[in-house]
């Protein structure tokens, strides 16, 4: 196996008394596609940040494609794509001026009109960065991470702000890079993103990578399959459990919504509405669920995203 | 590898840095595009010192500036006002907002080093100088200015004029790179203001009380002024001009390194 693009071990980083990365680890391959996916302050900017040499590791090693992004920071930045949360360009500066200065430092840039015209902006040349939409800041951001033809972009939280038409083209376009060559890591709290577009997830918590695997990988190393009964709050769920299949999971989500996870059949539902019947319980509803990321992170996490 | 041609995209990855030479002159122009663009930094540096010139022709029905012409007396204050706008006040302003917009942060992440970017601003803020100079010396002759010293006095102008550049540019750094951006826009129009009335910047320090000529003498504007004050009246300057200058570069810029912060 080859060299990982990015490696981070046991990362911590504290702002005052704030543990903001709390000793996570990753290892991203060459040529891939890796999301960070977590809530708001769940580390991943600070992570991020850190591979792109913004900040010393306090305790914990991170190396970019072999090398020390601090010390090696000269060597590093041409090979390097950054897309930051937000800002980076002079509010006073036109978008093609902005892209074609970033091109002006690069030995082998992308040619910039075409560039322009696959981010879709083409209409904005002359537009002041400070009269762009977000959407528009975005794709100029995203535009600069680009440019310079990188081996490897940090993108942090690429589509936030994005109509669905350009998050789509978005993805599309990080699915183009993959197909380059090129090495993507970003940060999202979308799960559709994330599972659409990643070959490997890591899901941060509190500082912490709480689970990682491929989209499948994590979404069949939860529940396999899962049973959604809204209901009265408080019901007996080991009584429930126990009348069920062995192997058969109840838990109350929130009051009133409990999820079932075990063998989905026909049985199980006959199961489940026999018990109801048993104890004088009217569903409101049962439906059967296909487990998505954002099931398995709410499992995880016990908090939605956001 | 072939160099993609117009109108089709590779992204292939194809690093590199651009020759060094190259990103600082890219940087440089850059920064003098947006100057010219925005209209309150061309008011500082171009529109009130040509104001106060003008003004300067007829100063005694303002402010009784002491013996001699009134425009051979405004004009070298005009020219350390200039020098001070764009290496001090202008600097300080662009700077905090390029903190503040994460611009630096952005730029850090490229290959142009951080020497690379200092001196593209450096270049920048030297050919906006150099603008200011020439439009202002011919304003000035114009309405009746006669330079003394001839070419001693060029040569002292323009070495003046860089440590002069190096001690406000300094601080300007030290302000932009430590405070809040609107902090450091209010405090460079602050220090803007109080040293173009009470800084020896314009009025020549002998018109202030007696007891305030040592510590005047030691600020920059003071220094500044007082030297270009001497050189166009045909005289050498005093070596404290020169020795006020060079402290406060070497302080300031020594500090501004040290506390510089990028976001």
């Amino acid at each position: 196996m080859s060299l990982p693009a990015v490696e981070v071990r046991d990362l911590v980083m504290k702002y005052g008394e704030v543990t903001a990365v709390d000793g996570l680890s990753l290892s991203v391959e060459a040529g891939t596609v890796t999301a960070i996916l977590g809530p708001n302050g769940a580390g991943k900017t600070t992570t991020i940040e850190t591979c792109e040499g913004f900040r010393r590791p306090q305790s914990g090693v991170v190396r970019v494609l072999g090398l020390n992004p601090v010390t090696d920071a000269r060597a590093l930045r041409p090979r390097v794509g950054v897309m930051l949360q937000s800002g980076g360009a002079w509010v006073g500066v036109r978008a093609h001026e902005m892209l074609r200065h970033m091109a002006s430092l690069y030995a082998h840039p992308l040619n910039v009109e075409a560039l322009i015209e696959r981010l879709g902006l083409g209409s904005c040349g002359t537009t002041t960065y400070r009269r762009l939409s977000g959407g528009q800041q975005q794709r100029l951001s995203l535009a600069m991470a680009l440019v310079g033809r990188p081996e490897l972009i940090f993108l942090d939280e690429p589509t936030a702000g994005l109509d669905p038409q350009a998050r789509r083209a978005t993805w599309d376009l990080i699915d183009e890079l993959r197909g380059a060559g090129v090495t993507t890591v970003l940060t999202t709290h979308f799960m559709d993103e994330a599972e659409a577009l990643s070959d490997q997830v890591y899901i941060v918590d509190a500082g912490r990578v709480i689970a990682a695997g491929t989209p499948a990988e994590l979404v069949h190393a939860g529940e396999e399959n899962t049973v959604r009964l809204v209901a009265e709050p408080s019901l007996d769920v080991t009584k429930l459990a126990a009348s069920l299949p062995d192997g058969t999971i109840v838990h109350e989500r929130q009051p009133g919504d409990y999820a079932i996870a075990g063998v989905v059949n026909p049985e199980l539902l006959a199961g489940i509405a026999g018990w109801c019947a048993d104890h004088g319980v009217l569903p409101r509803s049962i439906s059967v669920h296909r487990q998505t990321l954002e099931d398995r992170f709410l499992e995880l996490t016990g908090k939605a995203l956001r | 590898m072939t160099e993609p041609t117009a109108g089709t995209l590779d992204f292939t990855p194809h690093p590199g840095a651009a020759p060094a030479a190259i990103m600082v002159r890219s940087q440089m122009l850059m920064e003098l595009r947006l100057l010219a663009r925005n209209g309150e930094q061309l008011l500082l540096t171009l529109v009130i010192p040509l104001l106060l010139l003008i003004m300067g022709t007829r100063s005694d029905a303002v402010v009784d500036l002491g013996p001699g012409r009134s425009i051979d007396i405004i004009t070298p204050g005009v020219l350390a006002l200039a020098v001070m706008s764009t290496s001090f006040t202008s600097l300080a302003i662009a700077t905090g907002f390029e903190r503040r917009y994460s611009v630096l942060k952005r730029l850090g992440a490229a290959p142009l080093p951080r020497w690379g970017l200092l001196l593209g601003k450096i270049g920048a803020v030297v050919v906006v100088e150099t603008v200011q100079l020439i439009v202002l010396t011919s304003v000035a002759r114009l309405v009746g200015w006669h330079p003394q010293g001839g070419w001693s006095a060029l040569g002292w102008l323009v070495l003046l004029v860089l440590l002069g550049t190096a001690a406000f540019g300094s601080l300007g750094l030290l302000i932009a790179g430590t405070l809040r951006a609107e902090a450091t826009l209010a405090v460079a129009n602050l220090v803007y203001v109080l040293l173009l009335i009470g800084g020896g910047l314009l009025v020549p320090l002998t018109r202030y009380p007696g007891s305030t000529h040592r510590l005047l003498e030691l600020l920059p504007s003071g220094a500044l002024g007082e030297g270009l004050r001497d050189v166009f009246a045909g005289l050498n300057p005093d070596v404290s001009v020169v020795v006020v200058l060079t402290v406060w570069a070497v302080v300031a810029g020594g500090l501004a390194s040290r506390t510089f912060r990028w976001e």
